[in-house]
């Protein structure tokens, strides 16, 4: 068995010790299933929002509470945490020779640290559309738009507090086979969040400040 | 509705005494009032007597290690089974109540209240379909599936263990609003805006929307575990197409598990959001649009009775090939259709709601896509018929449920395409021409498959054989009860009768009702036939015991080994070589029993407590956020992520069963295949079955 | 006019038969005392809509006893031959897979669907309840409000309002605008019309036309709450000669509905007689629809 033998969709490891590889491909597989479950939550929700565009019930619309600016930067900073999630599992599948991963934990730390600053900047723009009386209470719309997009913020905290779980993980436990089934399983997770948000710049933001 | 910030409701949020349905009685003795306390009074005695009975039984440890905490696929699907067993009792009883009410109430009120009228059809309607079908048939799936494909236990037993417990919890909550408070009435599919705040304040809707989150929550996972249960996890040489046909059919299930339970997620979180924190989805005022809800409920509800008929369907298959003496017609078609019916099922749902004003165009699109569905059932029935052509038939209780349904299923058919008509189904949506058809799916179809199933499977379980002639009693019984009960409601449709009517004015429906209220009777009359064929069968089991495991000369691999199996399933994991491997091996020298050249210590998961934990934390967290206790829901909320965190340090999670003890086990089980006598078909209903098929044929 | 009789057959009363005979003849004729049920449904149209589905569901029930008459004759037929006693049967046990018999199984089958598919895409479209109904005769326009538990019918050409009574002249078209004043509701008159959902905020509309004078009771399918089974209401269909005169009888004789007696309206009521009223509300149906939207309409509902 070569050490590049490709025995799942995604990064593969060369070895999982004391978990067999089958074992592994199960993790792994049914992390995908439940990504895809996850989807169709996401899907319905992006269906629900767009037949609720219209019905801003003579309040704030769209155009009136978006941020291009403010999304942007949201966008520019997940994209990144995508890329540091990709040097950290580069890092696990390289790993530094002994116990101790500094490396691997750096880039965990970053990608910590973007995606709160991504909920950071998120929670900022909601405070700004509450204080202009945008409240999920006012209208249809509304309460579409913070179904949606506070649902995708809410994985990311579920991600961050993953983040902070495995690098304690890490710590203690070193790069068990557990804690390396977990931390590829995040990063599918990390990265699906990413192509959420990427829907919802695109069917949120940008078409809600195009028209 | 604010209140000053007292202790008691910092504790209590708006639980009072009023709450109580036995304060509520005393107040207002009415015979509705009285029935519902006496339900209250029912559940809080059963619960306390179980307590004690296992109390003095000391049977508290058993139970927790042997069963609670246990996540062998085996225990956590009788634990289904057993669970279905007594929602399905409550939930018979209250379709009782009702069909009681309605046969007196013409022209006159009746005994039951309207309010609590609505109350019983709606728990009625959500008990049988989240409590009562879909865990007796991912109790089934559970115990079955595993066995089928040569596997130890599914791709994630732990995660099957919070399945499990989720479910349960989601029950208990059922059975809590009983005791406490009252459900909702917007039926099953409770929809808005009749279950926002501004017409259903009360706690009915809450109760419903968390009972029925948990439950599908729950159900998805379900789906996510069997579906890489069967992609992963069969034996070497199973291929696709050499599995038995209940495991395609479970494949589905799966798959439809997996993609509609969270449309229900959404429309209930939608809907709770609503209730909760004031948004508008799908309220009347503000940009609401309650069409919105119709469409996602249904988007889950249509795949969610094909979750409840598939299984069935491939439990007939089994059986009925297993009784026809005979292969299965038909395999490759057979696996076809499945697959269309699960794809297709995704493409009808507004079928549910022709009547809401869409244009003519769109409602024929559903409307033939409908229609579609049916070819590829009709041919799983044809199929089914010429399994049994140019086949012995043994009229055993799993072949009569078989027969049964095959003949009465189709009538369900009929009545269904003409609901798939627009222009029939304005005339006779939302009567109980509605009501019929969809019984006439769910009773011959998962019901008697269901039946069919536990009566098939039972001898693997437990070791031995279910009391043949209770069974037959019990099946007579839940044929006739069912014509009786459902066939006068075709034509009460037809006549224009609304359903959930709690009363009526016209005398000429009475004869019918009547009939109707007497096979309801019957069918209770079936499910206590079957209590007592349990108590029989317990009471005889030494007589009834078939220890060598293939009571039926059965095909699959679940038949080639202990009945009760080991904890591990197989002593060595077979390689299979075709369809019906255990079948074809017992005609070519007995290939799936032989004894393995060694044995090996095998690897099996340790209990965990992490699955009883998490579901009823879940279940009191939904408790108390539908009564508005704070501390209680945060509480609730906390340990179900402290533990998921905590479980995942979890290193020490795997036992070892050691190939000395694997060895022992294993021939024990050798030495009563040595001794047993082969019995021929003409005997497997005689005590002389110990569970030995004779190769004749 | 006349007035259909819309109660069942009553049994016979017994004579001085033995008990027995009493019971066997009340068990015989108790489910005859029934058949004036199916009197009170489509299946006794009185109008071109109800009658054309009626005649639809006719084709489809023989279509399909056509369809499942195989299975109901096949089923027993080679379960009692091919029974394990009957040693006259073949048997052959590997016998799986028939390409004749295949192709029956699937092409028949489909193509019945295919037939059933046209039939049902040309009746969904000519029984769309949005098509108004062919007549050389003007529709009669009529707006409908539902409420909890009763309906509201406002005739904007006639300049009246009724209370769970709708009059209409017989023979002549009608066009229902429906909407509702508080949760999804669903009006159905069996023996003239298939039903349509009544949403808030919103207007459907449902076309059809009683063929013959005649009283038909029509009724909510869509459960709103404790008065839920209570809510029905007639369709009187008047001769067209007669039509007129009663409009003018009800503009002349009874009450007003004034702004009082029309809040009173949006109270919870469930039972109660029909009520006429000599003129229209005092909101159209228009600001009706937009109060419905507007803000919660209903309290507790116990």
């Amino acid at each position: 068995m070569s050490a590049n033998e490709l025995r799942h969709v995604g990064l593969n490891l060369a070895d999982y010790g004391e978990i067999t590889q089958p074992e592994a491909e199960s993790a792994i597989f049914g992390f995908w299933v439940f990504l895809m479950s996850d989807a169709v939550l996401f899907a319905l929700l992006f269906a629900t929002y767009g037949t609720m565009l219209q019905a801003t019930a003579s309040g704030p619309t769209p155009a009136s509470e978006y941020k291009i600016g403010s999304a942007l930067a949201e966008t520019l900073v997940l994209l990144t945490s995508s890329f540091s999630f990709g040097m950290a599992s580069i890092a696990m599948k390289y790993p530094s020779p002994g116990a101790q991963q500094p490396r691997l934990l750096g880039w965990m730390a970053v990608t910590l640290a973007l995606g709160m600053l991504f909920m950071g900047l998120e929670f900022h723009d909601f405070l700004g559309m509450v204080k202009d009386g945008a409240l999920a209470t006012r209208s249809g719309f509304l309460s579409a738009f913070f179904a949606l997009v506070p649902l995708h913020g809410l994985h990311v905290l579920a991600g961050c507090v993953w983040l902070i779980v495995m690098m304690v993980q890490v710590v203690h436990f070193h790069l068990d086979a557990r804690v390396r089934i977990n931390i590829l399983r995040l990063g599918l997770f990390w990265h699906f969040l990413d192509v959420v948000w990427v829907a919802i710049f695109s069917v949120v933001y940008l078409q809600g400040l195009i028209h | 509705m604010t209140t000053a910030p007292d202790p008691w409701h910092l504790l209590l949020g708006r639980l009072d005494l009023q709450s109580l349905p036995f304060v509520r009685a005393w107040q207002n003795p009415t015979a509705s009032e009285l029935i519902s306390a006496a339900a209250a009074a029912m559940v809080v005695l059963a619960a306390v007597a179980v307590i004690v009975l296992v109390t003095l039984l000391g049977k508290w440890r058993y139970l927790w290690t042997e069963w609670f905490t246990s996540l062998d696929h085996k225990k956590i699907g009788i634990m289904y089974v057993i669970l279905a067993a007594v929602m399905l009792t409550r939930a018979l009883v209250e379709a009782l109540l009702m069909r009681a009410q309605q046969a007196v109430a013409v022209g006159n009120a009746g005994f039951i209240a309207p309010d609590h009228f609505a109350q019983l059809f709606s728990t009625h309607g959500s008990i049988m379909i989240f409590f009562m079908a879909m865990p007796i048939l991912t109790g089934i799936i559970n115990y079955v599936m595993p066995l089928q494909i040569g596997a130890r236990d599914v791709a994630f037993p732990l995660l099957n263990s919070i399945s499990l417990w989720l479910t349960i919890g989601a029950a208990a909550l059922m059975m809590a609003s009983l005791v406490v408070g009252r459900f909702s009435t917007g039926g099953w599919s409770g929809y808005p805006p009749f279950t926002e705040l501004s017409y259903s304040p009360d706690v009915g809707p809450d109760y419903w929307i968390w009972a029925v989150s948990l439950g599908s929550i729950g159900s998805t996972l379900t789906g996510l575990n069997f579906a890489v249960t069967i992609y992963k996890k069969r034996a070497p040489g199973m291929t696709f197409m050499r599995m038995p046909l209940f495991c395609w059919t479970s494949l589905c299930t799966a798959a439809l598990m997996i993609f509609a339970m969270p449309p229900l997620t959404v429309a209930t979180a939608l809907l709770a959001l609503d209730r909760y924190l004031a948004f508008h989805f799908f309220t009347n005022d503000l940009g609401g649009n309650m069409m919105n809800y119709a469409n996602l409920f249904w988007l889950f509800g249509h795949p969610e009775v094909y979750i409840l008929i598939l299984p069935a369907f491939g439990v007939y298959s089994e059986v009925v090939a297993t009784f026809s003496t005979k292969k299965l017609y038909g395999y490759t078609s057979l696996v076809i259709a499945t697959a269309a019916i699960g794809a297709l099922s995704f493409t009808v749902w507004l079928h549910h709601f022709f009547t809401m004003g869409q244009s003519a165009d769109i409602n024929g699109f559903f409307g033939i896509a409908t229609m579609i569905i049916a070819i590829p059932t009709g041919v799983k029935i044809y199929d089914w018929i010429w399994t049994m052509f140019l086949g012995s038939i043994r009229f055993t209780v799993p072949m009569l449920y078989s027969i049964a349904f095959m003949m009465t299923f189709v009538i369900g058919g009929m009545s269904g395409i003409m609901l798939a008509m627009p222009p029939l189904d304005f005339l006779v949506h939302n009567t109980l021409f509605l009501v019929a058809h969809f019984h006439n799916m769910l009773i011959p179809g998962l019901l008697y498959g269901m039946l069919a199933g536990y009566h098939y499977w039972f001898p693997k379980a437990f070791g031995f054989r279910l009391d043949e002639r209770w069974g037959k009693i019990a099946f007579a019984c839940w044929v006739l009860g069912f014509y009786l009960a459902f066939m006068p409601l075709y034509v009460l449709g037809v006549a224009g009768v609304a359903r959930r009517t709690q009363a009526f004015f016209e005398p000429a429906l009475r004869p019918w009702l009547i009939v109707a209220g007497a096979g309801a009777l019957v069918l209770l009359c079936g499910l206590m036939s079957l209590f007592v064929q349990l108590r029989v069968s317990i009471r005889d089991r030494r007589r009834l015991a078939v220890p060598v495991g293939d009571p039926w000369d059965g095909r699959g691999l679940e038949w080639a080994i202990a009945s009760p199996p080991p904890e591990y399933n197989f002593a060595m994991i077979p390689s299979i070589e075709g369809r019906d491997p255990f079948f074809d091996g017992k005609r070519q020298g007995d290939s799936c029993r032989r004894a393995p050249a060694r044995y090996e210590d095998i690897c099996l998961p340790k209990e965990s407590a992490t699955g009883v934990v998490l579901g009823l934390a879940a279940a009191a967290a939904s408790f108390a956020i539908v009564w508005h206790i704070g501390w209680l829901a945060i509480l609730g909320t906390l340990i179900v992520v402290g533990t998921v965190i905590a479980r995942s340090f979890a290193r020490d999670i795997y036992r070892i069963v050691s190939a000395v003890e694997v060895e022992r086990i294993d021939l024990r089980w050798r030495r009563a295949l040595s001794e047993a006598r082969a019995v021929p078909r003409e005997l497997e209903t005689s005590g002389l079955n110990r569970g030995l098929a004779e190769v004749a044929r | 006019m006349p007035n259909h009789d819309i109660q069942g057959l009553q049994p016979r009363p017994a004579n001085r038969l033995s008990r027995t005979a009493k019971l066997l003849s009340s068990m015989f004729l108790f489910p005859l005392g029934g058949c004036g049920a199916l009197r009170l449904g489509f299946l006794n149209p009185h109008g071109p809509v109800a009658s054309g589905e009626r005649h639809l569901f006719w084709v489809v029930t023989a279509v399909m006893l056509f369809v499942i008459g195989p299975v109901l004759l096949l089923t027993p037929i080679i379960g009692w031959h091919y029974r394990q006693s009957n040693s006259n049967s073949a048997f052959r046990p590997q016998w799986t897979l028939s390409w004749p018999l295949e192709f029956f199984i699937w092409v028949p089958p489909s193509l019945i669907a295919v037939g059933l598919a046209i039939v049902l895409w040309r009746q969904s479209q000519q029984f769309d309840p949005y098509t108004p109904i062919r007549s050389t005769l003007p529709p009669l326009e009529v707006q409908v409000v539902a409420l909890d538990w009763r309906w509201l019918f406002i005739y904007p050409q006639q300049g009246i309002t009724t209370i769970d009574e709708l009059a209409i002249p017989a023979g002549r078209p009608v066009h229902l605008s429906l909407t509702s004043a508080t949760v999804m509701q669903s009006m159905l008159v069996p023996q003239l019309a298939g039903q349509i959902y009544c949403m808030a905020g919103m207007t459907t509309h449902l076309n059809f036309a009683a063929d013959q004078p005649g009283t038909f009771v029509g009724r909510n399918v869509q459960f709103n709450g404790p008065g839920f089974q209570e809510q029905r209401f007639s369709v009187v269909a008047v001769a067209p000669a007669k039509y007129q005169r009663w409009t003018a009888t009800v503009k002349a004789s009874a009450q007003d509905l004034n702004v009082e007696r029309f809040e009173g309206l949006f109270k919870p009521t469930s039972g109660g007689h029909p009520i006429l009223f000599s003129t229209l509300p005092p909101e159209s149906f228009e600001q009706i629809q937009a109060r419905s939207i507007a803000a919660p309409r209903r309290g507790s509902p116990m």
